[in-house]
């Protein structure tokens, strides 16, 4: 199966989409909580300028028909308790300087009774804000306009802007990495149910087609629907081959019976011994084809049964037994010994009786079949760190053949094309392992010529 | 004709070396103090109000540490360094001064250097403003009780103490009382004026003083001067630093620390704006600021250095606050309205 070639990826796309809005929200942010932190700073000077013009109109007063005034010591100090700006005030009264710094620049706009008015400006070489505030005093019957103004420079709010900047900015950059991070998980979790679906999917056996069961999130509902309804129908489609192929095996095993059944007879009349190793021949295709359509019809069992595995108490031991037993007139035909060596405490299994002497059998009979007349095949049950049964043949072995790939079905050894086979007969025993949690190994004889081929059981 | 050429050259002459000596044009100096440097590198400028007595050790010291600076020391009184400085545009490096609100009209307007060093940044935070204006002594004002008056009597430790005794004993301290005349003294009126802020009594003090027609005076130095004669009995707001050095010597008579409140005086020092050596001014800076650390500097001047632990350790000392509320009273109808009230009290029109 060759990998699928990705045309992007999902969780790419999300994690940079999210960490792009993420930045933007920063730049965001920042721009807010600087240009928020800019105007309640100016905000809080502006209140503090007013008070304190504010005091001081206060404190204006009508004495001996002249405007005079005791400027109160809270005025100048306030301005002193935030910051250690400089300040400078002037009253002026009708357009003379009453007291205070003479070279104070009016406001831009004239202050009226009800309204103050701030200005900003450079003065005495550094930029001042400056609150105006007008009153009305009467001197003798007379009402004078009085405009108090007070200013302040700006290093220290600057200096406190500046340090809420900072924080701003360091406050944007910490959104950012957290949300970035987060951004990040968050791509990754969406994509879980995707992950665990895959691994759901892969983690599968071979044979395993029933539906996806696993927790689905809605976006995937169609996804899964849609490969659980290819699913069903593929296993139609699986099964209908198999239905074919065990029918035709069916239809033709009979008939096969039947001329063999003749062609013994046949065999006993003819008296030219050319003509009975012909026949021989004949009878010898006739029962390939036959246990070739045995064996198709085992398969086609073994793919229908393990799809719902009965789960019997099986002893192992009976079966080989009973195999051996079973195997045994045909081995006798070629001279072949089977031995059969069973522990008297043989442990049993949960599985599937008829699946496991399929199994056994074929293995057994593969032995047979590629051991040379008269040699011996042992067929052992042994319990140890876990349980196994193998089967020793003294035949050609495997000859260097990809151990593996010969489990695949109707996959042969490279060293025997003279002997008829259908190459299932390892397959039936590798998916019956399989089904029953255990596992089928292949290895040379250690004992040197031939297969050494086993079913493992782990003991749990 | 040869002798008004003669006449004119000289007074060229004269005129180069004023212009040469004088850094200002129209200071009046009290008194001027060069020390010279073995191998002269810079000269550092320093326009003070401070006596040559207690800075001159300090001077000192600082040309041991920077021999080759040459310091130039003029002496003016506190309303003529402020004109010099804001008016007539003089040339000084430093100004050093005991007038904290003139200092700091100096700085609010403009005419001082900002600077910022480890030393100046372990000064406490009373004791600088705006990183210009540092604080290197701190100098609380005391009640003055002469000997001769107070042998064996009773001695008042606050200003009720104080108004009490004057008034139940007319007789004995009649023109026996003196404090600084506002009106002459820039420092009595800076102490008269903080001392409104913080407690009425010191106008019944003022009205009782004036009616045992108080002496007024222009200086701690000649209070101290009347008080040791025994012309005085009692000298009201005199600035203790002076009055430690004259008992030292002198005696004759006890300083009062009041436990009601006591105005504590701060030095300052500035760097002009326009200053020529700012890094010799600046190192000065640093020196002052870290005069406490010097005890024998200390010892020879006899101006207290700054000592935070002693302040927090008696809250009757109020250290005066730099800062904005200083320039109040410069403000010319709150000196008026001030001075108005401290005449009807005192001359009890």
């Amino acid at each position: 199966m060759t990998a699928q070639r990705a045309s992007g990826s999902i969780r790419r796309r999300l994690f940079l989409q999210l960490a792009l809005i993420a930045a933007l929200l920063s730049v965001g942010l920042f721009l807010v909580t600087r240009s928020l932190a800019a105007s309640a700073v100016e905000a809080m000077q502006d209140g503090i300028l007013a008070a304190s013009a504010t005091s001081i109109a206060d404190a204006l007063r009508s004495e001996d028909g002249a405007i005079t005034l005791d400027l109160p010591y809270s005025a100048l100090s306030m301005l002193g308790t935030i910051n250690q700006d400089r300040v400078f005030y002037r009253v002026v009264v009708d357009g003379e300087t009453l007291t205070g710094y003479e070279d104070l620049p009016p406001p831009d706009e004239t202050p009226t009774i009800s309204r103050n008015s701030f200005s900003t400006f450079a003065y005495r070489d550094d930029e001042v804000r400056m609150v105006s505030v007008a009153r009305v005093v009467s001197t003798g019957g007379v009402p004078s306009t009085v405009q108090i103004s007070v200013a302040q420079t700006r290093l220290g709010l600057s200096a406190i802007s500046q340090r809420i900047s900072g924080v701003a900015t360091a406050a944007g950059l910490g959104f950012f990495l957290v949300a970035t991070a987060l951004s990040l998980w968050a791509a990754r979790s969406a994509l879980r149910p995707l992950e665990r679906m895959t691994e759901a999917v892969t983690r599968r056996g071979p044979g395993d087609l029933r539906p996806l069961q696993a927790e689905t999130p809605a976006e995937l509902v169609p996804f899964v629907d849609a490969l659980n309804s290819f699913i069903s129908r593929l296993g139609a489609s699986l099964q209908r081959s198999e239905d074919l192929i065990a029918e035709a095996a069916h239809r033709v095993r009979t008939p096969l019976a039947t001329v063999r059944a003749k062609a013994e007879v046949t065999h006993r009349k003819l008296q030219k011994p050319e003509h009975r190793l012909t026949m021989r021949e004949m009878i010898r295709a006739i029962d390939e084809s036959s246990r070739s359509a045995g064996q198709l019809l085992d398969h086609a069992m073994v793919s229908f049964r393990t799809d719902s595995l009965s789960e019997d108490t099986v002893d192992l031991a009976e079966i080989v037994q009973e195999t051996c037993a079973r195997l045994e007139p045909a081995a006798g035909l070629k001279d072949v010994e089977i031995r059969c060596q069973t522990p008297a405490d043989a442990p049993t299994v949960r599985g599937d009786w008829l699946l496991l002497q399929s199994a056994i059998r074929n293995i057994v009979d593969n032995a047979v079949k590629y051991s040379p007349d008269d040699s011996v095949v042992d067929v052992r049950l042994e319990v140890g760190a876990n349980i196994r049964i193998s089967v020793t043949d003294l035949g050609r072995g495997f000859g260097g053949a990809d151990l593996e790939a010969l489990k695949a079905r109707f996959a042969r050894g490279g060293n025997v094309s003279d002997i008829v086979g259908s190459g299932l007969g390892l397959t039936i025993a590798d998916e019956v392992a399989r089904a029953h949690g255990a596992r089928l190994e292949l290895e040379p004889n250690k004992n040197g010529e031939g297969a050494c081929v086993s079913i493992v059981f782990p003991l749990s | 004709m040869r002798l008004d050429r003669l006449s004119a050259v000289l007074i060229g002459w004269l005129a180069v070396l004023a212009a040469w000596t004088l850094p200002a044009t129209a200071l009046e100096i009290e008194e001027r103090l060069v020390l010279e440097a073995q191998t002269p590198r810079s000269v550092l400028r320093i326009l003070s109000t401070a006596d040559r007595a207690p800075f001159e050790p300090i001077l000192k010291a600082f040309q041991a540490e920077n021999p080759d600076v040459t310091i130039d020391y003029t002496i003016a009184g506190t309303s003529d360094v402020m004109k010099a400085v804001s008016e007539d545009g003089a040339v000084f490096d430093l100004v050093i001064s005991s007038a904290m609100d003139l200092q700091t009209k100096l700085a609010n307007d403009g005419f001082a250097r900002t600077y910022r060093s480890a030393a100046t940044d372990s000064l406490p935070d009373w004791a600088r403003w705006r990183d210009q204006l540092f604080a290197f002594t701190q100098e609380p004002v005391v009640l003055i009780l002469s000997d001769a008056a107070f042998a064996g009597q009773v001695v008042p430790t606050t200003r009720d103490e104080l108004i009490e005794l004057l008034r139940d004993e007319p007789e004995r301290f009649m023109g026996k009382v003196g404090t600084y005349d506002v009106r002459t003294s820039g420092f009595g009126y800076l102490m008269a004026t903080q001392d409104s802020r913080v407690s009425e009594a010191i106008w019944r003090l003022l009205e009782v003083i004036g009616r045992l027609d108080a002496r007024l005076y222009c200086c701690s130095g000649d209070m101290l001067r009347d008080i040791r004669s025994g012309k005085l009995a009692v000298a009201y707001n005199v600035l203790g630093s002076y009055a430690a050095a004259e008992l030292r010597e002198t005696g004759g008579f006890r300083i009062v620390h009041m436990k009601d409140f006591a105005n504590v005086m701060l030095r300052t020092v500035l760097i002009l704006d326009r200053a020529e050596n700012v890094a010799d001014a600046q190192r000065m800076v640093d020196f002052l600021a870290t005069l406490g650390r010097r005890p024998d500097v200390v010892a020879a001047s006899g101006l207290p250095p700054i000592d935070d632990a002693a302040l927090r350790g008696n809250v009757a000392l109020r250290p005066i606050r730099l800062g904005p509320g200083l320039l109040v009273y410069l403000d010319r109808l709150k000196r008026r309205s001030f001075l108005r009230n401290w005449e009807a009290s005192i001359t009890q029109e």
